[in-house]
């Protein structure tokens, strides 16, 4: 199943020409600008912004609206996962030694990822971190045979993988009827409502990315559908 | 700007974009969901990688933190956008199976 | 011009590089797997290198271990396939 030897001559052609006007418009973009970046005005706000670190502030704040859109991908993504089918059997139980290994790892995640979100106003950390630290304590459990990776029954896993979004939107629209604009945050209360966001959206990312892993809709439902 | 942030810009730049072009070559030219899986997270590791180093600002500087918010979100659609692929693709080979 | 820290952003840089042609030329799928969450440590590394250590974190949790875990499970999945795939 050789791809035919004109498409092996064209496609280095085009990727020369791709790269070429790429690394022009990077050389150009990195020395052609000398005025006022984005950047400063960035790292300028963000002691308003309710959060001490500049990459939690920007996500959480200056750009609230792509953090919301992009956990509503999420769901959307485990809305199609979810729709292709069942999940895959489970794995097989562990023997003894990753079974013991398997119940010091999953706690020490899950506090990681606790630590992690607290953190992350003022240090590396955040939501998407300690979103993975949950995940990662799932597919965890999951690879040790438990057949749902640690989450709880169906219509729990559907509310916690929705709770990110909805929270987030819920935010947003009653700061507009309140008269403060759609994610705007009043600047007292700012820390407040991002760690309200963040705590929500980290259960919902661990969630879907467990879901995820699993690969299909969960147990019960399966069970009712039959 | 400082000549040597400029030249660890560029060379870390440069290779992001290679990454990018190996990715894009890789993804047109193999065939199967394995190998087009594993190139299309190799472009978009290479567009972090370029996203990364654009932001950089020496070792002494606070980093630009925009690009690094737009990496954040980006890696988890990235792993997002590949487990739907995978459950595509499971689902494909069930139906070829059943036909 | 550090001198040394350029070697190191070089041996960095190539060593990535090679890692990625590895994966990507790879014909077993399994082993182009590991080569990639390899790459993705990697990558980690570059970023914390590059002042970026909350994205460090995040690609090698998430974007070396759980696409690598995702892979790898699928191919286990469909193991008995790929040896039918790789024997033709």
């Amino acid at each position: 199943m050789r791809p035919p030897s004109l498409l092996c001559l064209l496609v280095p052609l085009l990727l020369l020409a791709l790269g070429l006007s790429l690394g022009w418009a990077l050389g150009d973009g990195l020395k052609g600008y000398s005025g006022e970046r984005l950047a400063e005005v960035a790292l300028e706000l963000v002691p308003e912004s309710g959060a001490t670190h500049p990459v939690t502030s920007v996500l959480l704040n200056f750009r609230g609206y792509d953090t919301l859109l992009e956990l509503a991908v999420l769901l959307t993504a485990l809305l199609g996962i979810w729709s292709l089918g069942p999940a895959a059997p489970p794995y097989p139980p562990p023997g003894l030694v990753l079974a013991s290994l398997v119940g010091w790892v999953v706690p020490l995640l899950i506090i990681t990822g606790g630590y992690l979100l607290w953190v992350g106003a003022y240090a590396p950390g955040g939501a998407f971190q300690a979103g993975a630290m949950l995940g990662a304590a799932g597919v965890t459990l999951t690879l040790a045979g438990h057949p749902t990776g640690g989450l709880p029954a169906e219509p729990w896993q559907r509310l916690l993988a929705a709770l990110g979004t909805l929270v987030f939107l819920l935010m947003g629209l009653g700061l507009m009827a309140l008269g403060s604009g759609f994610l705007i945050y009043p600047k007292g209360i700012a820390k407040w409502l991002i760690l309200i966001i963040e705590a929500t959206a980290t259960l919902s990312i661990g969630v879907t990315l467990i879901a995820a892993f699993l690969g299909g809709r969960p147990m019960s439902l399966r069970n009712r559908s039959r | 700007m400082n000549p040597e942030i400029l030249i660890t810009q560029m060379l870390y730049g440069c290779i992001g974009l290679a990454l990018f072009l190996l990715g894009i070559g890789s993804f047109i030219l193999h065939e199967g969901l394995w190998r087009r899986l594993i190139a299309l997270n190799v472009v978009g590791s290479g567009v972090f990688h370029v996203l990364v180093a654009v932001a950089y600002r020496g070792l002494e500087q606070t980093p630009d933190p925009i690009p690094h918010a737009l990496v954040l979100t980006g890696i988890v659609v990235a792993v997002s956008a590949t487990a739907l692929a995978l459950a595509f693709g499971r689902h494909l080979e069930d139906q070829n199976d059943h036909a | 011009m550090n001198l040394f820290l350029f070697c190191f952003d070089l041996l960095l840089s190539l060593t990535l590089l090679a890692l990625a042609v590895a994966a990507l030329s790879s014909r077993d799928p399994r082993r182009g797997v590991i080569l990639f969450i390899t790459f993705g440590l990697l990558l980690a590394l570059v970023w914390a290198r590059l002042r970026a250590p909350d994205l460090a974190l995040t690609e090698a949790a998430i974007g070396a271990g759980l696409t690598g875990a995702l892979m790898l499970g699928a191919a286990r999945r469909a193991a008995p396939r790929f040896d039918s795939e790789d024997s033709r």
